[in-house]
């Protein structure tokens, strides 16, 4: 990971890269483990819509094709 | 004609990457302000968020967000300024994704702030995903500064732009 935040000054124009404090790479890893867990989660949820659907496409006697375009 | 559009300041991405961008000591002249993000992450995955801390706070956010990535559709919201998406480490190589955010009424220190995105992350594959973005950070303080993320590093050419906006 990167350990450095670049910080432009508006007023002024200057630009500096500056080193993350300790509690920044910290909170960054935090973060991380946050982020992956939330696309842990939201993948999980498709993936289970995605299954419920087929099941309905296939009670119903109809492809996905199908299925799509009656609901489009 | 009075220039109403105005170039703020731009950050680039140098090689190394970077955790993250800020625009620092925004002028309160504007009435508005616009950010355009040129951005890759280096976030192993196909797509990553863009995350926005007004005066580097990450309180008092919310967004709702309309996802589309090409094969599916969906509804997400969060407890933060979450732009989605740029383009991230698995997606085509050497693309980036495009980020547009609309800032209105920036510099009022007596009413709320909303952040109007819309995101592309490029790739050259079925998923491929948009989302429009509609966040509010509930803090009266004027925005003076805009501290940008991502999931994991912005890669080397990343870029923010600020633009300022003027209603005459």
């Amino acid at each position: 990971m990167a350990d450095t935040k670049i910080i432009v000054n508006c007023e002024t124009g200057e630009v500096s890269e500056v080193e993350l404090t300790a509690a920044e790479v910290k909170q960054r890893e935090a973060d991380a483990i946050a982020y992956a867990k939330a696309k842990a989660d939201e993948e999980q949820a498709a993936a289970e819509k995605a299954s419920a659907k087929a099941a309905i496409a296939d009670r119903l006697g109809l492809t996905a094709d199908e299925l799509a375009l009656l609901l489009a | 004609m009075a220039n109403t559009y105005v170039k703020i300041a731009t950050v680039s991405v140098g090689s190394g990457g970077s955790a993250s961008m800020t625009l620092s000591s925004i002028p309160s002249t504007y009435t508005d302000l616009l950010l355009k993000v040129s951005g890759r992450s280096d976030y192993a995955g196909v797509q990553a968020s863009l995350y926005i801390a007004p005066n580097g706070s990450t309180a008092n956010g919310s967004v709702r967000i309309l996802f589309g990535s090409g094969s599916t559709a969906a509804s997400y919201n969060y407890a933060q300024i979450n732009i989605r998406d740029l383009s991230a480490n698995t997606s085509t190589a050497s693309t980036f994704g495009n980020t547009e955010v609309y800032i209105p009424n920036y510099a009022s220190s007596t009413t709320y702030k909303s952040f109007s995105g819309d995101s592309v992350g490029e790739n050259n594959a079925t998923a491929a995903p948009a989302g429009l973005s509609a966040a509010l950070w509930s803090n009266n303080t004027a925005i003076s500064s805009l501290v940008l993320t991502t999931d994991g590093n912005f890669m080397q050419y990343s870029t923010a732009t600020l633009y300022g906006i003027s209603k005459s």
